[in-house]
């Protein structure tokens, strides 16, 4: 409890950069988010745990203006997502990496038009020196410097992941969200993935949502760990607290 | 019944924002040309061969067709003028059209339907990219450039092929053809077919986008999308065609 406290003081001296409330979401007739409210604060690594089709996808999907919200406000860096004219929630979205879960890599170019793409596109960044350094920078953050020349097609799933990752984190976002960054990865990798993630966090002071079945990427990057279900989070706490829970289905994640 | 009647409204209303957001996106700022010219590349150049073989064809087996008919009434050198005004004013820009419906609507939209589904566009529409200025404005230009051009190059082919077929017993010379063929033709044979093309072309690469661009969730519906953008993309090029030559007929041949 005194940890919990403590926490509790630690949050309202630091700045909210994602505010999530009362969050309810259908498809049909199917209700997916169901009751939602969630907080990110700047510089810290939010884990979301969450059985598969709980709806943990389609949080971050309306974070960043892909999914529209039925009811309830979705609040990102200070503004309304979804009263934003287009210019500027494409500001926002700048500001914003988003990893999709299957990476979402553009097929019809290479390894190394795939980084070049935001970073033209989005940047405008004309020299093309510093494009250079740029993307064989965050290539061999990822560890895949060898594959600038590839097509996505010619990657295996987890290279394909580490890839969109290194799209994403080209931008050097101030807010990062990460659909499963480690599934698919080997054991070794996915500890450099998480390790990665948590250099983002201290040497760019980005905040971030990982989204995660992976409780060794859990247990390295996060501050902060909430619990899905349902479309509704159950529990939240830092690692320790929650792998003591006495809740059972909580517990079951840390099995 | 009105489920459906509303169906046809809301389609109808979508297409309607996707155009404006196609012409929105024309006239603004970060035109992408390298891919412009790659998209013109692809539809065009590598459509070349299809269209050029199609046009020599029609002409050839428009003249071999009619020459019997036509020399029972003794009219057998009007068949070079007739085979070439039907050729450019009506076969060729709509036979080009609809094998170009079939070869470019579909493929684009299986192109941006799998992009979709693979959530590549939504990657790009949430790193603060354009994903309608870079997929979809480029390849509707394109279609609208080349769709005119290939047409033409098909007339002159199909001219070509009318000019072998009279040649086969050998009683044409090159120039005496070309002149029997081109005189009956004037501007307006040329100028409203050549204006229809360029609306073929919009219809073919704007259906193929909204198709793809619009698909749904699920593998699935990249086939969906490609085949009913070929659907659709040649019932517009029909429509458009009756709409054509009936304007046409008020407009120049009085
Ligand atoms: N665009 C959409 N249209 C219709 N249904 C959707 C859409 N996106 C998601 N869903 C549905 O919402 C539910 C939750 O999906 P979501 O992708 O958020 O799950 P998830 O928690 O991320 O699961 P996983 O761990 O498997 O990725 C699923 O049942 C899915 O079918
Ligand atoms: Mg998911």
């Amino acid at each position: 409890m005194e940890t919990l406290t403590k926490n509790k003081e630690q949050k309202e001296n630091t700045k909210t950069v994602i505010e999530l409330r009362n969050v309810k979401k259908s498809f049909g007739s199917k209700n997916v988010l169901t009751d939602i409210s969630m907080d990110l604060f700047k510089g810290e690594n939010l884990v979301v745990l969450g059985k598969s089709g709980t709806g943990k996808s389609v949080t971050i999907k309306c974070m960043v203006g892909l999914l529209v919200q039925d009811e309830g406000s979705v609040v990102v860096l200070d503004e309304d997502v979804n009263n934003l004219s287009s210019p500027d929630l494409k500001e926002l979205r700048t500001k914003v990496g988003f990893l999709f879960q299957s990476g979402a890599l553009y097929d019809s170019m290479t390894v190394r038009e795939n980084l070049e793409f935001p970073l033209t596109r989005v940047l405008k960044i004309k020299d093309q020196d510093e494009i250079k350094q740029r993307i064989e920078e965050v290539l061999e953050a990822v560890g895949l410097l060898s594959a600038i020349d590839a097509m996505p097609s010619d990657l295996s799933g987890g290279m394909r992941k580490r890839i969109g990752l290194a799209r994403t984190l080209i931008l050097k976002p101030e807010i990062m969200l990460y659909d499963e960054p480690t599934t698919g990865l080997d054991p070794i990798t996915s500890r450099e993935i998480s390790e990665l993630i948590l250099l983002m966090q201290k040497k760019y002071k980005t905040s971030s949502i990982i989204i995660t079945h992976d409780m060794a990427c859990a247990e390295i990057t996060s501050d902060r760990i909430l619990v899905m279900n349902e479309g509704k989070v159950i529990a939240e706490g830092n690692f320790e607290e929650l792998k003591n829970s006495q809740d059972e289905l909580v517990g079951s994640f840390f099995k | 019944m009105t489920t459906s009647v509303k169906k046809v409204f809301e389609e109808a209303g979508n297409q309607i924002s996707f155009m404006s957001g196609f012409f929105g996106n024309i006239f603004s700022r970060g035109f992408e040309g390298n891919e412009f010219i790659r998209q013109c590349f692809i539809i065009g150049y590598k459509s070349l061969s299809l269209v050029g073989i199609t046009g020599f064809i029609l002409g050839f087996v428009m003249t071999l067709q009619s020459e019997p008919t036509m020399k029972g009434f003794g009219a057998g050198s009007f068949v070079p003028g007739m085979v070439a005004i039907s050729i450019i004013r009506e076969i060729c820009p709509v036979i080009i059209a609809l094998i170009c419906a079939g070869k470019i609507s579909s493929s684009i939209g299986a192109e941006l339907g799998s992009m979709k589904v693979s959530e590549q566009i939504d990657a790009m529409e949430v790193s603060g990219a354009n994903p309608i200025q870079y997929l979809v404005v480029t390849r509707i230009l394109a279609c609208t450039i080349m769709i005119p051009l290939l047409t033409l190059m098909a007339d002159a082919l199909a001219l070509l092929g009318g000019f072998t077929a009279s040649n086969i017993g050998g009683h044409y010379s090159f120039l005496l053809y070309f002149n029997k063929a081109f005189s009956p033709l004037t501007f307006v044979d040329l100028l409203p077919s050549f204006a229809k093309t360029i609306f073929f072309g919009f219809a073919i690469g704007f259906v193929g986008c909204y198709k793809g661009y619009n698909s749904n969730r699920g593998t699935e519906s990249v086939g969906v999308a490609a085949n009913s953008a070929v659907v659709s993309a040649s019932l517009w090029i029909i429509l458009l065609d009756a709409i054509a030559v009936q304007l046409t007929s008020v407009f120049a041949y009085n």
